[in-house]
């Protein structure tokens, strides 16, 4: 196990470096100069020139790289162009939000999702199979805009109980407020999750079930509820923990939309802003903090089907 | 804790011991979209305790469902329709409810498979598997179970049993998974064993390795053995009465001395004549023409006429009965050695 750990970690190295790579490219190949475009319309030659010796763009972009990385492994993410503070703790300070967010789609889509999914299985093809499935199939097509806007509809402005914006009340609020404020935005982010996961895990469920070794479980005399919790679901594990990283990874990248709906001071929004303020510093670190989670998210992942599948672990 | 026959064996010394299992006229459908066919019509079959009774017939006759069915493992779309399955002191299986079917499951009665490759859970440890067993129906714990499973380990063969319990199954070749499988349905000395086909997916100098072991194994614990095959020598190797399953049903039933001098069923013929042998070298393979019917279409009369050799006038007009042939305890159904086939 720790070999393959150390194995597993040290392929990680390229990607990581792949990635610095094209967040760096970001800035160099997007058109026009990044000294012009800060200067606007106000750039002389001169200042142009000045800009671009301060920021080092006058310098071989190899030697441009290995500074930049630099700074960036010593934790200096540069400063906005447009906010002119720190990038690092403005983009830390709104990815928390953004984990809280997530967080809280994912704990809905696999309490929901494979909670649902395991007794679809278990109750195949019965009245509770099918309108699980049925549901599944309409989260599953409903965009994240729309549950939104409908969660919105009904639940704060029909029946006014729970709030459409923001994480805590205007006036602060404490850990029950964070939690009021999470409850739409998370189910509206985890719906489509949670109907990917009830389908996968059924029917990684119903496989396993059919399989020899719970047919030599049931002949040892094993009792059904054990046969499920037990023998099939840690066999069904490994599908379903395969589709909950691609969920998780989906999750952070797709939770700009809810962001939006919900008014949701997450890394999203702000990452849309900076594209669209051309803040390039910040767009850089937003990215490389979202593209190096992914990473080890699927690290994580990759951990955890070894832990779960000694076949993996001892090849 | 359910008592085991065994322990009442020293009362019935005096007269002939009561079978260990008798199962009468069982009769086990499945629903498919198709229609309803009978896997198994009407099977009746009795085991003594110690008695290994062997099961032959070609894929599809019905062995299997047999022996799942008295273990009370058909599942939906398959259900028993009717018969009685008694084991000796615990009355009929097919009456007793899921929960009482568990304790027997595994503790009186124990089955093996076909394939040691499917057969055991991928993601736990051989020895957790085998020690569930005995948690279940010893009530023992985690690390007394543990230890009885590499004992038996130990017991079926398997070298540096302590070192293997801690391995998963792909760790094992196929041999060492089905001893596996043989340690984990002996862990609490069951009265009776059903092997279906144990041996079918092992290499020839395994399958002898096997059965040895499973008759070591059944004398230690005096257990009877169900034992499925298709393999007719495994049958006169191991079985001492035998019955040959064709199309849901038993077509002879006999003690295996019997059965291989003086086969008295057609498709019993057709089985034996297929073994190849020294003799036959050179020339071509004998088979049986044909392959077993559809269950859901099946001939009327004799379900065996379209492919037996000496079918004649009667065998259209109605299925003959398993018929006893005097003075023997040989069972045959073919109208040729009935006293009144239909006219």
């Amino acid at each position: 196990m720790r070999g393959y750990l150390l194995k597993r970690l040290a392929q990680t190295i390229p990607v990581l470096f792949g990635i610095s790579v094209l967040v760096f490219s970001m800035l160099h190949l997007a058109p026009g100069d990044p000294a012009d475009l800060l200067l606007g319309s106000e750039s002389t030659p001169e200042s142009v020139a000045q800009l671009r010796q301060e920021m080092g763009l006058d310098r071989p972009l190899p030697v441009q790289y290995a500074a930049w990385a630099g700074r960036i492994v010593q934790g200096d993410f540069g400063r906005s162009t447009v906010l002119n503070r720190e990038v690092l703790p403005e983009i830390l300070k709104r990815f928390k939000n953004t984990l809280v967010l997530t967080s809280g789609a994912l704990v809905f889509a696999i309490v929901f999702g494979i909670g649902i999914g395991i007794l679809a299985a278990v109750y195949h093809q019965t009245l509770f199979d099918s309108v699980a499935m049925l549901i599944a199939l309409a989260g599953l097509s409903m965009p994240t805009f729309f549950t939104g806007i409908v969660a919105i509809l009904i639940f704060a402005m029909g029946l006014q109980i729970l709030p459409s914006a923001g994480m805590y009340p205007a006036r602060g609020g404490d850990f029950f407020d964070l939690l009021r404020h999470l409850l739409l935005p998370a189910i509206t982010l985890g719906a489509v999750s949670a109907a990917i996961l009830a389908r996968m895990t059924r029917s990684a469920m119903l496989e396993v079930i059919q399989q020899d070794y719970v047919r030599t479980a049931r002949a040892k005399g094993v009792g059904e509820h054990r046969i499920v919790w037990v023998h099939a679901l840690r066999n069904a594990s490994i599908t379903i923990v395969t589709v909950l990283g691609m969920q998780i990874g989906y999750l952070l990248g797709g939770s700009v939309i809810t962001e939006a709906v919900f008014s949701w001071p997450g890394l999203g929004q702000m990452m849309v802003r900076a594209i669209q303020a051309r803040d390039y510093p910040m767009v850089q670190g937003g990215v490389l903090l979202i593209a190096v989670s992914f990473v080890f998210i699927n690290l994580a992942v990759d951990l955890i089907y070894a832990w779960l599948d000694p076949r993996i672990r001892y090849s | 804790m359910i008592t085991h026959p065994d322990q009442h064996q020293a009362a019935s010394q005096s007269t002939p011991p009561p079978p260990l299992l008798e199962v009468k006229n069982l009769t086990t459908e499945f629903s498919t979209y198709a229609g309803t066919l009978r896997a198994v019509d009407g099977v009746s079959l009795s085991l003594s305790p110690g008695e290994v009774f062997g099961v032959v017939g070609e894929s599809g006759s019905g062995k299997s469902v047999t022996a799942l069915s008295i273990m009370g493992l058909i599942r939906r779309p398959g259900r028993i329709v009717s018969g009685s399955v008694q084991l000796r002191d615990h009355g009929d299986l097919l009456t007793k409810s899921h929960a009482d079917m568990r304790k027997i499951r595994g503790d009186l009665i124990s089955m093996i498979f076909q394939e040691p490759m499917t057969s055991l859970n991928p993601v736990f440890r051989v020895g957790w598997q085998i020690a569930e067993a005995l948690r279940l129906h010893r009530n023992m714990t985690k690390p007394e179970a543990a230890e009885q499973a590499v004992e038996l380990l130990d017991r079926v063969g398997i070298g540096s049993p302590r070192q293997r319990a801690r391995e998963f199954p792909h760790q094992l070749s196929g041999g060492m998974r089905q001893r596996v499988m043989i340690a984990m349905a002996m862990a609490c000395a069951p009265s009776l064993l059903l092997a279906d086909e144990p041996t079918t997916a092992l290499d020839v100098t395994v399958q002898a390795q096997i059965l040895d072991l499973m008759i070591q194994l059944k004398d230690r614990d005096g257990a009877a053995i169900l034992l499925i095959t298709h393999d007719m020598g495994v049958i006169a190797e191991m079985a001492q009465k035998v019955a040959v399953m064709y199309a849901g049903v038993v077509m002879e039933e006999a003690a295996v001395g019997d059965l291989f001098d003086n086969p008295m069923h057609p498709y019993t013929q057709g089985l034996l004549d297929s073994i190849p042998h020294g003799t036959s070298r050179g020339k071509a393979l004998k088979a049986i023409p044909g392959i077993v019917p559809n269950l859901l279409h099946l001939p009327t009369g004799c379900r065996y006429r379209d492919r037996c050799p000496a079918a004649h006038a009667p065998c259209a007009r109605a299925e003959p009965p398993l018929h006893q042939m005097s003075g023997t305890t040989h069972r045959v159904r073919c109208w040729l050695h009935h006293p009144e086939p239909p006219k």
